[in-house]
């Protein structure tokens, strides 16, 4: 497949943007069990309105990926069967639900209303939680894209995103001098980017053990096991050799795969370990903004990796 | 339940890419046109179409055959293009199952022209929406055409009758007839789509000659044993006496 930036921006910030949440949702949890250290309004409101740009950022993005913007409103007819349509749905109803999170602590009305912030939280959280569900459905659900149909696929857009997102988390915590906190979603952070790397790692070895269900048998209905394609029918492109065909070489998508195994997981792993150590807190930011171009190049190469089987009809220009 | 199709016939398929062109040629000044191209007359011309021809060569050389390959959506009875649309504009319409996109609702999302294992969904660049074929649904119905001409431009154009159209579900239809005795099947069964349309396959026509049969013999069966045999050389009177 082509990646598309606008669908990479969208599922990375959107991701991170819940990953935030769910992180000082946590910590709120955390606080009033008496697990966690405090987690002043401030903070939370300060927290919950980078996700809430974060997740806009996304939203905004999304809107690159259409041929027709101005009629994106339709896009939520279709939720029985969509999981587009779901996440279309799912997005602004976690945003909505994010900024009244933010509202709440940022005006005082939390303090006064302990339980019903705490159930706000938990409804945000579920929002949130759903949202990872429909982006990594919306990739899942299609079977004949081999690479991406597994739970795997859930699951890494879910863990990529609470890695990212714990470590932004960090990043603010470090920032607004609370140091008990950094430590908690220091923890936190290193945590889930543990978790996604063994997860990532495992899908990459199940993609490196696919066997394509189609082949050019199947693809024209020709039982021989030598069959070559002599012309697609057409010497320009069209839109089927422009959108699914990555067009890079192997060596660029295995470089690619590198950086992102290394920018994405080690590298800040080992700055918000020293960070937190050493109390350095730019060293937690820019754990963040590294990871956040490792996912990208993780992105890239999901959607580089997939292999359409409609690509069997177009490997020969004449 | 009416489930119209095409059924291809690979056998008499000679490549000339006429239903290609009628293709464009209707539907760009039809319901479903323009399809726009983009560059048509310049270095890298890209345009959108409902139909591809594509040629396949099968087997080694000597022993190859060429197979012209026409690929045109499969208006499939589970297709997996429509439940992932999210605004509904992807639809297969009950009454004669035919897939079609509605224009006026699609946002050029292209998600459904991935969840096409076939590839046949192509968006248009000018009008920015999914395309794809509509098997002429404005021309298939239309009252004030003589009734022959009511069917496929694609199938009207094949100067090699290649091109079968009809209903899938009616067993005595021209396309059911030609599907069973024929040996139609269709492309890629493996992910349960049931493309509706089908192909039928290659024939190589083949006698079965015994050498027996290469030199001449009259009264092969030797019925009437007792009459004494000519020899080979002998010249015969076919058809006038009883050896």
């Amino acid at each position: 497949m082509q990646p598309a930036f606008s669908v990479l921006f969208l599922t990375t910030l959107i991701g991170a943007g819940q990953g935030l949440f769910l992180a000082l949702f946590t910590a709120e949890l955390g606080a009033d069990i008496g697990w966690t250290p405090a987690t002043p309004p401030a903070f939370l409101a300060i927290g919950a309105a980078v996700a809430l740009v974060l997740t806009g950022l996304g939203l905004v993005s999304s809107f690159f990926h259409l041929g027709r913007p101005e009629r994106a409103w339709r896009s939520a007819a279709r939720w029985r069967t969509s999981w587009l349509s779901r996440e279309v749905i799912v997005l602004p109803m976690f945003m909505a639900a994010l900024a009244c999170y933010g509202l709440a602590h940022a005006s005082g009305w939390s303090a006064a209303h302990p339980v019903p912030t705490l159930v706000l939280g938990a409804i945000t959280a579920a929002l949130a939680l759903a949202l990872y569900l429909c982006t990594g459905m919306i990739y899942a659900c299609l079977k004949f894209l081999q690479e991406w149909a597994s739970p795997l696929t859930v699951i890494n857009y879910t863990l990529l995103g609470l890695a990212s997102g714990s470590t932004l988390a960090t990043a603010l915590a470090a920032q607004t001098a609370a140091p008990a906190l950094t430590a908690f979603f220091g923890a936190g952070a290193l945590l889930a980017t543990a978790a996604a790397f063994v997860f990532r790692a495992a899908s990459l070895v199940r993609n490196a053990r696919l066997r394509p269900k189609s082949t050019l048998q199947t693809a024209i209905g020709v039982r021989h096991p030598r069959i070559v394609q002599i012309s697609q029918g057409f010497m320009g492109g069209s839109f089927n050799t422009r959108e699914f065909f990555h067009g890079r070489s192997r060596a660029l998508l295995r470089s690619v795969k590198w950086v992102f195994l290394i920018l994405a997981f080690p590298v800040p792993a080992l700055l918000l370990a020293t960070g937190v150590w050493l109390d350095r807190p730019a060293l937690p930011a820019l754990a963040f903004v590294l990871q956040y171009v490792g996912l990208l190049a993780e992105r890239w190469f999901f959607f580089a990796q997939a292999n359409h089987p409609q690509n069997l009809y177009y490997q020969a220009v004449a | 339940m009416t489930q119209l199709a095409l059924v291809i016939d690979l056998n008499v398929c000679v490549g000339c890419h006429a239903c290609v062109t009628s293709c464009k040629q209707w539907n760009t000044s039809g319901a479903a046109g323009p399809m726009s191209d983009r560059n048509p007359y310049g270095a890298d011309p890209t345009g959108t179409f409902f139909n591809r021809v594509q040629t396949f060569e099968v087997g080694e050389y000597p022993n190859t055959q060429t197979v012209h390959f026409p690929k045109s959506c499969l208006h499939c009875e589970e297709p997996p293009c429509v439940p992932v649309c999210p605004t509904g504009a992807s639809y297969k319409r009950p009454e004669d199952g035919i897939v079609l996109v509605d224009y006026d609702k699609c946002i050029g999302c292209k998600y459904c022209s991935w969840a096409c294992p076939y590839g046949v969904r192509e968006i248009d660049e000018q009008q920015r929406v999914m395309k794809k074929c509509t098997l002429c649904v404005d021309r298939i119905y239309d009252a004030s055409l003589p009734a022959a001409e009511r069917k496929p431009a694609c199938v009207l154009a094949c100067p090699t009758s290649a091109r079968l159209f009809g209903d899938v579900h009616d067993p005595d239809s021209e396309v059911s007839q030609a599907i069973r005795e024929r040996a139609g099947y269709a492309l890629m069964p493996e992910w349960g789509t049931q493309p509706a349309n089908h192909y039928l396959p290659r024939r190589r026509t083949t006698i079965a000659i015994r050498p027996e049969e290469l030199a001449r013999a009259d009264n092969p069966l030797k019925v009437d044993g007792k009459l004494p045999k000519p020899p080979l050389r002998d010249p015969a009177l076919d058809d006038v006496t009883s050896w």
